[in-house]
């Protein structure tokens, strides 16, 4: 591979360029009218405007990014995160149009994208999914049958759904009542989709997820646990690896219903089993497969010593992995990866604004992953990330140390940061612990 | 007395949930806003009547802007 067309923007877009550049890959950004200033699009070696700012016609614009990457020559287009990253209809027309889509195939993309069909898929492959409908809901009373077989609290969620939107839980039939007739109606409002589907809500939870990369030849491995149980609507903050606390024995358990769920849909480059973890039952839960690299992928970078995007372009391009897969990946030490989001600390609301001061912290152990510098504007039309920190130490306790002193070295100016939250979080008894679930950002919102 | 509900950031306006003349009740969504990829609900924090709506959805609103009125 010569050549590389990065379809997406921001700190995902550099990271991917900088592997590139490594390689000796040549390079072509994309960047709307709000984003020629950034980092990454200085540094690839051609950047293509795509003009008016709103996603849809700019990086969401299919055609127009296809025609880019054949008028450049590019052989192969890395969609990252978000975007483009899952439409399997874009990943066929970049193929049948000769040009190699870094990430999987197609059909698995499309197997992974609804939640009726993912989880009736994985129960057919074996993978335990959370009790519940493995198809729409019919009515109201279909609904309330099923809870009562499956037990109380129950959550419904909308087929169509993402992003905790037509999203209810329900402790009793009267409030299932109530909570159906709500999601069914925002499902139909928001997503032209009434469908609804419903499962046994887990009270304490811990969001596990599971590293994977589908080899060329067909195998599939796993490089390892990520907990990003501390969310904030629905979005993650912080996530580690390896989870605090986790026993071999669940590492394991972990790991092979995530080469299952893999295997059942023939999985070919980097891709993250989600998986729910219940506390309390000492049970895991396939929760949802993204076909992409993930956001928090550096922390898995930061213990296995591997770098995920090179495994990726090896992939797509036929080739071996870096390290042997019959033998385990070796994972050493402990690593955390904050996420520094343009928003205040207290209610989480979005703040744009143009930066004026921007200092990062430096030093060994401590990668910065920034889509942002100096002088740039944080606009509003995209997520509001602007970059990630990520620390490795020894062990958990060295890595969470470190992480406060790198957080304390954040200083942006211009747009309200979320680094006060992020040392709050590392601060907290219950993160130093390492004994926390999904609930740990509201009880630390209800501690202050 | 009215109560003017304002915008707390600049956002696009992605639905507006609420008619002149709807009664809602505290806590019911009324517009819902939509910046950097959130969707910002704004919410009723007394009951009322929506009195008169000054924004349509795929409006630009700047950081206190008034979306509407309840009486």
């Amino acid at each position: 591979m010569e050549s590389l067309l990065v379809a997406n923007r921001g700190e995902i877009a550099r990271r991917i360029i900088r592997t590139a550049k490594r390689l000796g890959i040549r390079t072509v950004a994309v960047a709307s009218d709000a984003d020629t200033d950034l980092p990454y699009a200085r540094e690839a070696d051609a950047v293509v405007g795509l003009g008016d700012p709103a996603p849809a016609t700019s990086y969401l614009a299919a055609e127009r990014i296809l025609d880019i990457a054949v008028h450049y020559g590019a052989q192969a287009i890395h969609p990252g995160y978000g975007f483009l990253s899952e439409n399997a209809d874009f990943a066929e027309t970049v193929t049948n149009a000769g040009i190699v889509w870094v990430g999987p195939d197609p059909n698995a993309m499309r197997a992974m994208g609804d939640k009726a069909k993912s989880r009736k898929l994985m129960a057919e492959a074996g993978v335990e999914i959370a009790a519940g409908s493995l198809e729409a809901l019919p009515d109201v009373a279909a609904a309330v049958a099923m809870a009562r077989e499956i037990g109380y609290p129950v959550m419904v969620k909308a087929t169509a759904g993402g992003g905790g939107i037509g999203m209810s839980a329900a402790f009793d039939d009267e409030g299932l009542r109530a909570a159906y007739d709500t999601a069914r109606s925002r499902a139909e409002r928001f997503f032209s989709d009434p469908g609804l589907i419903l499962e046994r809500y887990v009270e304490r939870a811990r969001h596990l997820e599971v590293q994977i990369l589908g080899l060329a030849d067909g195998q599939v491995v796993a490089l390892g646990v990520r907990d990003c149980s501390v969310q904030r609507r629905h979005q993650k903050v912080i996530e580690e690896s390896p989870p605090a606390n986790i026993t071999p024995d669940l590492v394991d358990r972990l790991s092979a219903l995530a080469i299952r769920a893999g295997t059942a849909v023939s999985y070919r480059n980097a891709g993250t089993v989600e998986t729910l973890y219940d506390v309390d039952r000492d049970e895991v839960v396939f929760l949802e497969m993204n076909t992409r690299l993930q956001v928090e992928h550096p922390v898995t970078e930061m213990v296995t010593g591997l770098d995920l995007v090179e495994e990726q372009l090896r992939i797509a391009s036929g080739l071996p992995p870096t390290f042997d897969p019959a033998v385990a990946v070796n994972s050493q030490g402990h690593a955390i990866e904050m996420r520094l989001y343009a928003e205040d600390s207290l209610r989480f609301l979005p703040r744009p604004g143009t930066i004026t001061s921007w200092v990062m912290p430096a030093g060994p152990d401590v990668r910065v992953d920034a889509g942002y510098t100096e002088g740039n504007t944080v606009s509003t039309f995209y997520d509001p990330l602007l970059a990630k920190i990520v620390v490795w130490g020894a062990d958990r306790d060295e890595a969470r140390l470190r992480a406060q002193i790198a957080v304390d070295g954040i200083e942006v100016i211009g747009p309200q940061c979320n680094a006060a939250f992020l040392a709050e979080v590392l601060a907290d008894p219950e993160f130093a612990a390492g004994s926390y679930d999904t609930g740990v950002v509201s009880r630390i919102i209800a501690r202050r | 007395m009215a109560t003017e509900i304002q915008a707390e950031m600049v956002a696009n306006v992605w639905k507006v949930i609420v008619a002149p003349g709807d009664s809602v009740a505290e806590g019911d969504t009324l517009v819902i806003l939509e910046s950097m990829k959130m969707e910002i609900p704004v919410l009723a924090e007394a009951d009322g009547t929506v009195a008169e709506l000054k924004v349509a959805e795929g409006d630009v609103v700047q950081e206190g802007d008034t979306l509407l009125t309840l009486t």
